[in-house]
């Protein structure tokens, strides 16, 4: 059993479909650089088509919210309803809306 | 007529249907799961394009053979693909420079095939370049990262070039099948898609630090079926092994 | 089942009473349906717990790859030999997923795979025994793959977010795997009488090693309880063997094959199949080493890694030699 010197870097996959809808994270895969990155997610998770545009991004590099900040971050928004469709009572008989 | 077009679509066919097998050798063996990934994706394309150069041969020979009856049930002296690609794994760097060899001339024959006179041909080699221009990438790729990376994957890759050079040559040699062909405007002129080969490769060596073979000498017997190596004989054994032992199953 | 070898840790689950506030709101958050996801806290078990389970369950893929490997270069059609391919590629993207998942537990996949190939972590006992016909890759599709979906399902609703959101990506693209299996079955035997032989003669062999596949009895266990109340183990493992043999009878009947069980009959009162354990001996000798084919799966794996080592650093030198030389130009 031989240790190769250094392990490929891990990166975080975002890919769009065909459907207009923005990147989505997919999964992970490790690759040598950026560029190996993004083929070997065109080999790993465009198996089936599912996508037309591939972003890479080196896991090291993101930088993400804390769960402790969770609350402050998250929770103004909650009280904030009327944000969202639902909040908005339309009689049936005027349609869809 | 058709008895060279039959020859010639057997050997676009075995070309993927030999090398598609031998890539799916790597199944579960590969250097890292990333690639064991890759080199599947490329043998699933080569099985599929196999599927449809070999059924058109069987249509137009109009003998009742499909893909599957040319690709079980033939002998070593009725293939006609390349040397080059019923040549052994070897390590991965082989694998690679093997590919890369053969994907670089694929795509220009396959380029060329989209202009075919025949609508049938056309067609296929238009499916297929989308694939190869990504085979031919990859492949691209993995030479001169291995070629310009540690000392002992340049040598690996600088020997495996050697070892394959010699089986270069054949895939630009003309014959009466390929003569027949150009003056239907079916396929191209072998010779004329050197050129383009060689430019192709002197960039890559050059980006890969690999020195290209002087000698030019080029062993042939593939295309034609006069001689192919011992590789093919073995590996037929297994690829056709169960259709031949029982003849009268379905699968 | 992928959880088939882990040993318990000998502690009772705690009740939530007992818990200090931190762990209490997470088995809280837990209980609730709610996702644990890697920056979270949580308790150091369920940490090395999962990264045991996912890993065994992520070398189970790989090694997995074999057997059906065995048969690639021998398929009898061009068609068998691509959806062959293209399942056993499947696995290994299965096991790349679940690596990943593991990975953010804060261990790496170098470091899992060391463990694999030194033989300190394990992998499913299925796949240590022979391939030997393509009846083979039949009854492996089918009896395998099913007995791994049937575990696999349920893990989709995993506690741990990552775990959770591997598996659903490996059902969506599973789901014909277990298919192709049945469908090579139904050719072989409706087919010659050698390949109905052949046919019968698989699910002799694979029957008894895919029962096994969801682990001993663990009515009793502590560890399993453990694992339940933090939903990285959906269900107990004899309610999964029971779930997998009452789907299976039925398609052996249609196939007109003899399940190998001369116990095996329907229990009206249970609304259940009865059935024979498997030979539980035989079991732990393969755990213990001593399957038919341990030997040549960590020797394959082995070779593989080592290799291709040569590769993985070389591409590795190319990508650095790279990045100087554009730090060079700005």
């Amino acid at each position: 059993m031989t240790n190769a010197t250094q392990e490929w870097p891990l990166f975080e996959i975002f890919i769009r479909g065909q459907h207009g809808l923005s990147h989505r994270h997919v999964g992970s895969l490790h690759a040598p650089d950026a560029e190996m990155a993004i083929k070997n997610a065109r080999d790993v998770y465009t198996r089936r088509n599912e996508g037309v545009s591939i972003w890479v991004v080196q896991a090291s590099d993101i930088a993400a919210s804390s769960p402790e900040e969770k609350g402050s971050l998250y929770e103004p928004a909650n009280d904030k309803v009327y944000r969202h469709p639902t909040f908005f009572d339309i009689p049936d008989e005027v349609g869809a809306m | 007529m058709s008895d060279h077009l039959f020859e010639y679509l057997c050997r676009m066919g075995d070309n993927t249907l030999v090398l598609g097998h031998r890539v799916s050798e790597w199944c579960g063996h590969a250097p890292v799961l990333e690639e064991d990934i890759a080199l599947a994706n490329t043998a699933l394309d080569l099985i599929g394009q196999t599927t449809l150069w070999l059924d058109l041969a069987g249509e137009v020979e109009g003998a009742g053979r499909n893909a599957d009856k040319l690709a079980f049930h033939r002998d070593v002296w009725d293939f006609r693909n390349l040397l080059l690609v019923e040549q052994p794994n070897g390590d991965f760097g082989q694998t690679m420079m093997r590919q890369f060899l053969f994907d670089a001339w694929h795509l220009l024959q396959l380029k060329a095939l989209m202009g075919s006179s025949n609508a049938q041909v056309a067609a296929i080699a238009e499916k297929s370049s989308k694939e190869v221009t990504y085979h031919l990438e990859r492949a691209t790729d993995t030479v001169i990262g291995l070629g310009d990376g540690t000392e002992e994957s340049h040598n690996r890759m600088q020997a495996a070039l050697d070892k394959l050079w010699p089986y270069v040559g054949e895939m630009f040699v003309s014959d009466d099948v390929d003569a027949a062909m150009f003056d239907a405007g079916i396929a191209p002129d072998p010779a004329s898609l050197r050129p383009a080969y060689d430019a192709l490769l002197d960039d890559v060596f050059a980006a890969a630090t690999l020195v290209r073979p002087q000698d030019d000498f080029g062993h042939k017997g593939g295309k034609s079926g006069k001689r192919h190596s011992e590789h093919l004989g073995h590996m037929l054994a297994q690829m056709q092994w169960l259709q031949r032992a029982y003849p009268d199953a379905t699968w | 089942m992928y959880a088939q070898m882990i040993k318990s840790t000998g502690e009772g689950v705690k009740s939530l009473d007992e818990m200090d506030p931190q762990e209490r709101a997470f088995q809280e958050r837990i209980n609730a349906g709610g996702k644990i996801e890697p920056k979270d806290w949580m308790p150091d078990g369920y940490r090395k717990n999962l990264i045991r389970q996912i890993g065994q369950h992520a070398h189970s893929e790989i090694v997995g790859q074999l057997p059906e490997g065995n048969w690639i270069t021998r398929a009898p059609t061009l068609e068998r030999k691509a959806i062959l391919l293209a399942k056993v590629q499947d696995e290994a993207g299965h096991g790349l997923y679940l690596y990943c998942a593991a990975e953010t537990l804060g261990v790496t996949r170098d470091q899992l795979t060391r463990d694999l190939l030194s033989g300190k972590m394990k992998y499913s006992s299925i796949f240590n025994y022979p391939t030997l016909t393509w009846a083979d890759m039949g009854a492996v599709g089918w009896l395998v793959d099913g007995a791994a979906i049937m575990n696999q399902v349920p893990l989709q609703r995993t506690s741990y977010g990552p775990y959770a959101r591997a598996m659903v990506r490996i059902c969506k693209e599973e789901s014909f795997h277990q298919r192709q299996g049945y469908d090579i079955m139904m050719k072989m035997a409706k087919g010659t009488e050698a390949q109905k032989k052949m046919a019968q003669d698989a699910l002799n062999r694979f029957w008894g090693p895919a029962l096994m596949m969801f682990g001993p009895s663990d009515e009793n266990s502590v560890h399993s309880a453990q694992s339940m109340a933090w939903k990285i183990k959906m269900n107990s493992n004899d309610e999964l063997r029971q779930k997998f043999v009452d789907e299976c009878v039925p398609q052996a009947e249609y196939l007109g094959l003899t399940v190998p069980d001369p116990e095996l009959k329907w229990n009206e009162e249970r609304g259940h199949y009865d059935f024979t354990q498997p030979d539980w001996d035989e079991f732990f000798d393969v755990l213990r080493g001593n399957g038919p084919c341990n030997t040549e799966r960590l020797e394959a794996r082995n070779k593989a890694w080592d290799d291709g080592a040569w590769v993985r650093d070389g591409l590795m030198a190319h990508a650095a030699k790279k990045r100087a030389a554009k730090l060079a130009a700005e």
